[in-house]
C-alpha cells in the first residue's frame, strides 16, 4: 500500500534533476500535495508535492544528488507496523524497481499482482477488525485523540483499512469547531466568498433550471471591479452626503472662454477642470480626505493625485492626475483629456492608473441627479458629480426679498469613510468646494474672454 | 473547459519594494494563482539596495565589508530561488512573473528560454543587441561579454515565482562587491552604460510586458499598484 515518489520530468528535453532539499524528514507525516522536496534543473528551483498522504518511510537520494527522471526517490506509506499485505506489496514494488527487470510487460504484471493482493486482503478484513485497526492508529494520532478527548471509532478514517490518519483527525476536529472565530479580521477572500454564496450559507440562486437565460463568463476587468467593490463595502464605513452646487459663474466663464481655449490649446474645456481645481484646493484645506487607513494609523498623503473614473465600453478605469494641486486649468484640462483618451485606446502606462489619493466620478454625464459612489480603496473619500443643468433657485437679497433665479446647478455627492472622516469634516470639505465654484474669478482664462 | 478562453495577465509597476515584502507578496499571489483564484500576474518593481543569496550562494560571495554595507544601507537577504548571489537596487527593473505553466507550458527549460526571448526582444527595442546564454553557470542575457540581465526562477506545482532582473540604469559599482552568480570574472552592464539613454523603469516595464504577452500568449490587463498588492481573490 506504499506509494513511490518519482523524480518528475520538468521538461521535454530534461533528463535529470538535482535534489536540493528534503522538506520532510524520514518518519514525518506528509499530506498529499504538500511540498515534499525541492529540485534544481537548469538553475530553476522547483518544489515537488507529495503524491500521497502518509509517513515518509524512505529517502533514496540525499540532498545534492542528481537523479534521472522517473527514478524512485522516496517511499510514502503508513506509520508503525506495516500490515502483511502492504509488506507483500512493498516487496513486489521492490521488484518492479529492480533494474534487472526491463520488460514492461513484466512490470505491468507485477503491478497487477500488487492490486490483486491488496484486493484480496481487503475482502478478508472483518468489520470488528476494521474497527480495531482504526483504533490502532499511529501513536501520534492516538495521542492527539486522547488530548482532545475524542473516540477514534467515531472519526471517519481514510487510511489503510479505514484507519484514522492525522489528517482525518484534523478534519474531524475542524468540522466540530465553530468557524466564526475572529469577527472583524475577516479577509477580503472571506468577504467575496460570502458575497458569492458558498454551499451551506444563505444564497439566492441566480437562475433556476429551465429559465430563459444566457450565461457568459465575466471579463477580467469585471471580476476585478466586482471584487474591489465588495472589498471596499466591507472595508470602509460608507456615508454619503449631498450638496447642491451653484456652477453659474463657472458656466459663464467657460462659455465665453471655451472657443479661444480650444483654438489655443487644442483641447476642450469642460466643467471638469474647474471641479478638479476646486477639489484640489479643498483637499489642501482638508487633509483627512486625502488620506488612507493603515491598521490603526492614519496615512496622510502629501501629494494630491486625483483619480477620475472613466467609463469604457469594456468596464471602468480610474486614471490619475498626479499633483493636481500644482496644475492650472490648462494643465488639468490637457491631462484629463489625454488620460481619458488613452484610457479608451488602452494606451495607459502603470503609473497613470495608480497612486490616486482621492477619486472623482461623474455619473451626471448620463443625466443622473446624483450617485452614492463606492470608495476606491485604499482612499477614504470619493466625489460624485451629478448632472449640471439650469434649475430655478430661490435667492434672497440683503433686504430679505426673495426672487426665483435660473442657475446652473448640480448635486455633488461625497461618500466618505466614517472610520476616519466625520460628517463635519466632509461638510467642511464640500463647503470649500462650493465657495470656490461660487467665488473664484478664474482669471487665468482672461486671455480667452 | 476544452477550448480554453484567452488567458489574462494582470500586470503593473509596483515602484520600490523591499526584498522581503516582495517575497511575501509573491507567496500570497502564488497561492491564489495556484488555487485558481487569480489569473496570472506579472509584477514589475525595483528593490532598494540588497544582495540576495540564492540557495547555492555562500556568504563568501559577498566581498563587501559589513561596515561598507551598513554605511551604504545595503541589506543582505537569503531567498528560495536557484542561483547564487546577486545584487538588486535602484535603476534595475525586476520582473516577477507568477504564472501557471499548466497545462501547456510544463517545461522548465522552455520557460527559461521564453524569459530570455522576452528580455532580448525588450533590449532590442531599446537599441541593445543582446544574446541569451543558456549554460547554468552563465544563465542570463549578455551583451558581448558583459551580463545585462539575470534570471532566477522558482517553480511550485508549475506556478512560477521570482524571475529576472534587467539593469536599466543600475549603479554597477554595487556588483563589484559581490561575485555575481558565483562567476568571479563576470562583468555586469546596463542599458544606460551601453546606449547612454536613461529610461524610466516603468517605460521599460511597459515594453517588456508587451513582449512577455507575445511570447507567453496572454492578454495584458494593467492593474494599479494598490490592487496588485491587495491580492483580491479572483475566480478564474
Amino acid at each position: 500500500m506504499s506509494t513511490e515518489v518519482i523524480m518528475p520530468q520538468m521538461g521535454e528535453s530534461i533528463a535529470e534533476g538535482t535534489i536540493t532539499k528534503w522538506l520532510i524528514a524520514v518518519g514525518e507525516t506528509v499530506e498529499r500535495d504538500q511540498p515534499l522536496f525541492e529540485i534544481s534543473t537548469d538553475k530553476v528551483d522547483a518544489e515537488i508535492p507529495s503524491p500521497a498522504s502518509g509517513v515518509l518511510l524512505e529517502v533514496k537520494y540525499p540532498e545534492g544528488a542528481t537523479v534521472q527522471i522517473e527514478a524512485v526517490v522516496a517511499v510514502i506509506g503508513e506509520a508503525g507496523e506495516v500490515p502483511a499485505a502492504s509488506e507483500a506489496s512493498a516487496d513486489l514494488a521492490e521488484e518492479v524497481r529492480d533494474p534487472k527487470m526491463t520488460s514492461a510487460a513484466e512490470a505491468v504484471a507485477a503491478a497487477e499482482t500488487i492490486d490483486e493482493v491488496a484486493d484480496q486482503t481487503d475482502t478478508v478484513v472483518e468489520p470488528e477488525l476494521v474497527d480495531r485497526v482504526r483504533k490502532m492508529s499511529s501513536p501520534l494520532v492516538r495521542r492527539m485523540a486522547e488530548e482532545k478527548e475524542i473516540d477514534l471509532s467515531r472519526v471517519p478514517g481514510t487510511g489503510i483499512h479505514g484507519r484514522v490518519t492525522k489528517n482525518d483527525l484534523l478534519r474531524y476536529l475542524e468540522s466540530r469547531v465553530d468557524t466564526s472565530t475572529a469577527p472583524g479580521v475577516r479577509t477580503a477572500e472571506v468577504m467575496v466568498k460570502a458575497a458569492t454564496a458558498q454551499p451551506g450559507q444563505f444564497m439566492v440562486p441566480a437562475f433556476a433550471e429551465g429559465d430563459n437565460v444566457e450565461i457568459e463568463p465575466m471579463s477580467n476587468i469585471r471580476k476585478l471591479t466586482a471584487a474591489h467593490m465588495v472589498y471596499s463595502k466591507q472595508t470602509s464605513a460608507h456615508v454619503t452626503t449631498v450638496f447642491h452646487m451653484d456652477l453659474s459663474r463657472v458656466a459663464k466663464v467657460r462659455d465665453r472662454a471655451k472657443d479661444g481655449f480650444l483654438r489655443t490649446h487644442g483641447t476642450k474645456l469642460s466643467f471638469m477642470p474647474f471641479i478638479f481645481k476646486a477639489v484640489a484646493n479643498a483637499l489642501i484645506a482638508s487633509p483627512k480626505l486625502n488620506a488612507s487607513i493603515d491598521g490603526t494609523s492614519v496615512v496622510f498623503k502629501k501629494d494630491i493625485n486625483l483619480g477620475m473614473a472613466v467609463a469604457l465600453d469594456w468596464g471602468l478605469l480610474v486614471p490619475v492626475i498626479r499633483h493636481a494641486d500644482g496644475l492650472n486649468l490648462v494643465g488639468l484640462a490637457k491631462t484629463a483629456n489625454d488620460l481619458a483618451d488613452r484610457a479608451r485606446r488602452k494606451k495607459l502606462v502603470p503609473e497613470e492608473i495608480q497612486g490616486g489619493t482621492f477619486t472623482i466620478t461623474n455619473p451626471g454625464v448620463f443625466g443622473s441627479l446624483f450617485g452614492t459612489p463606492i470608495i476606491n480603496q485604499p482612499q477614504v473619500a470619493i466625489l460624485g458629480i451629478g448632472t449640471i443643468e439650469k434649475r430655478p433657485v430661490v435667492e434672497s437679497d440683503a433686504d430679505g426679498n426673495d426672487t426665483i433665479a435660473i442657475k446652473y446647478m448640480s448635486y455633488f455627492a461625497i461618500t466618505f469613510d466614517h472610520r476616519l472622516v466625520d460628517g463635519a469634516d466632509a461638510d467642511h470639505f464640500m463647503i470649500h468646494i462650493k465657495q470656490t465654484l461660487l467665488e473664484e474669478s478664474w482669471s487665468e482664462l482672461d486671455p480667452f474672454l | 473547459m476544452s477550448d480554453r478562453p484567452e488567458r489574462k495577465l494582470e500586470w503593473g509597476f509596483l515602484g520600490r519594494i523591499s526584498y522581503p515584502a516582495s517575497e511575501r507578496l509573491q507567496v500570497s499571489i502564488r497561492d491564489a494563482v495556484r488555487a485558481g483564484r487569480k489569473s496570472d500576474v506579472l509584477l514589475f518593481l525595483e528593490h532598494p539596495h540588497v544582495y540576495t543569496l540564492g540557495r547555492n550562494a555562500s556568504n563568501a560571495d559577498v566581498l563587501a565589508d559589513p561596515e561598507w554595507l551598513e554605511t551604504r544601507g545595503v541589506e543582505v537577504a537569503e531567498c528560495n530561488r536557484g542561483g547564487q548571489v546577486t545584487y538588486h537596487g535602484p535603476g534595475q527593473l525586476v520582473g516577477y512573473p507568477i504564472i501557471d505553466l499548466n497545462p501547456d507550458r510544463r517545461d522548465i527549460r522552455r520557460y527559461v528560454h521564453d524569459l530570455q526571448t522576452v528580455l532580448v526582444a525588450t533590449l532590442a527595442e531599446l537599441g541593445v543587441d543582446s544574446q541569451p546564454r543558456r549554460s547554468s553557470e552563465e544563465l542570463g542575457v549578455w551583451v558581448e561579454n558583459r551580463k545585462v540581465a539575470s534570471i532566477g526562477v522558482h517553480i511550485s506545482r508549475w506556478v512560477t515565482s521570482h524571475g529576472f532582473a534587467l539593469n536599466v540604469d543600475t549603479d554597477l559599482e554595487y556588483f563589484a562587491a559581490i561575485v555575481p552568480c558565483g562567476l568571479s570574472d563576470v562583468k555586469m552592464t546596463s542599458i544606460a552604460e551601453i546606449t547612454g539613454n536613461h529610461h524610466s523603469l516603468s517605460e521599460v516595464a511597459t515594453i517588456c510586458c508587451h513582449h512577455f504577452v507575445d511570447v507567453f500568449d496572454r492578454v495584458p490587463v494593467l492593474v494599479p499598484r494598490e490592487h496588485l498588492s491587495m491580492n483580491w481573490p479572483i475566480a478564474s
